[in-house]
């Protein structure tokens, strides 16, 4: 079973390891795959049928826990009263969160440097071809040359809470279709790039392509980044990243030093 | 996990036997989240980790112990607020549990 997991792994392909970590069986396990049977047992078969259900929907998520049964996979309160219930750990190996680019520019080479730190799978975007190149942005999982409206129609459906979109581009024939074809995902981050007057006559032009929701503009950070000071395109990028694992947690981001709270929670 | 699977690899083919501890869950401050991991190999070698450096000696004398046959995969915690506790705790003062076991599966 090591050997599929090991395998799924590295290929990043969905998985996710149930392993009984307390109770009878302890070490048995069932790996978990959208598509296939579920391989191995618990020592039950409607405990597998039910954890292996529970199992497909924590992958979906990409959360990783554990989780309390009864020995055939009872789940209510009341079944569980006076029964020796089974902890199992639910390990999930989701396919990394994606983040696409736009616009291929010096601020793009130290996002995607950055980006690929955190774990996420890079696309950069840019319709010029001299200057969408593997060569300028080797670190990039992939560079295309395509503008972003075809992008989205073909692949906008993949967009998801865990990923996130960051337009760079500074031109409104590119960065708008870009946001609007962000905005009609559920993609978690929304990031467009330029100055306060940039910015102005951006919104101009989007409204004027029909975004005026404002459940919808309330989900584009624009100006990009948090207020750290940045100047330069890698610490351009270090305040773009804050800002997507701000707005991940729900944080508000002072220095550590000037709250009081937990550190991790 | 992913981060080990070369040091895994690399000692199983030396035909030596592995064990993986993973943290499966963290009350209060802890260093790693669930799922983090780190494999020993059964002459004691190491990769990877579970806390900020706080606990993985005592994991690594577990891990051996596990191999060894002198004891059972189980549940081990690690932190000031659990009476089982291991004497060794983590700095930020939370508490993690690991799943320790032999890599035979």
């Amino acid at each position: 079973m090591y050997e599929v997991l090991r395998d799924r792994i590295r290929s990043t392909e969905p998985v996710a390891l149930v392993t009984v970590v307390d109770g009878p069986n302890i070490g048995a396990k069932l790996l978990v795959r959208p598509g296939h049977p579920a391989e191995g047992t618990l020592g039950d078969a409607e405990l597998d049928r039910i954890v292996g259900r529970d199992a497909l929907a924590e992958l979906e998520a990409a959360t990783t826990g554990v989780r309390h049964y009864g020995p055939r996979g009872e789940t209510t309160p009341e079944d569980l009263i006076d029964t020796d219930t089974v902890a199992v750990f639910v390990e999930s190996f989701a396919p990394p969160p994606q983040m696409w680019i736009f616009g291929a520019v010096d601020f793009t080479a130290a996002l995607a440097k950055v980006a690929k730190m955190l774990g996420y799978r890079v696309t950069v975007c840019d319709a010029r071809e001299v200057f969408a190149t593997k060569r300028r942005f080797p670190m990039a999982d992939e560079v295309l040359v395509s503008w972003p409206g075809r992008l989205f129609s073909e692949r906008g459906s993949s967009l998801g809470p865990r990923d996130a979109v960051c337009v760079l581009t500074h031109d409104s024939k590119f960065d708008v279709p870009a946001v609007m074809g962000a905005i009609g995902t559920p993609v978690g981050y929304i990031g467009v790039m330029g100055s306060r007057k940039t910015h102005a006559k951006r919104m101009e032009r989007l409204a004027e392509a029909g975004l005026t929701e404002p459940d919808q503009l309330e989900r584009l950070m624009s100006p990009i980044g948090l207020d750290i000071g940045a100047r330069t395109p890698e610490e351009t990028a270090i305040s773009i990243c804050a800002e997507i694992i701000s707005r991940r947690t729900g944080r508000q981001s002072p220095s550590l030093r000037d709250g009081a709270g937990a550190i991790h929670s | 996990m992913r981060d080990i699977l070369d040091d895994i690899d690399r000692w199983r083919q030396d035909g030596r036997r592995v064990a993986v501890a993973r943290v499966v869950d963290v009350e209060g401050s802890g260093p790693r989240d669930p799922g983090a991991s780190m494999a020993v190999s059964e002459d004691g070698e190491v990769a990877g980790s579970v806390s900020g450096g706080c606990v993985e000696g005592a994991v690594v004398g577990e891990a051996l112990r596990i191999l060894h046959g002198d004891q059972q995969p189980r549940l081990v915690t690690f932190g000031y607020s659990d009476d089982e506790a291991f004497a060794v705790g983590l700095t930020c003062g939370g508490t993690i549990h690991l799943f320790i076991e032999p890599l035979d599966w």
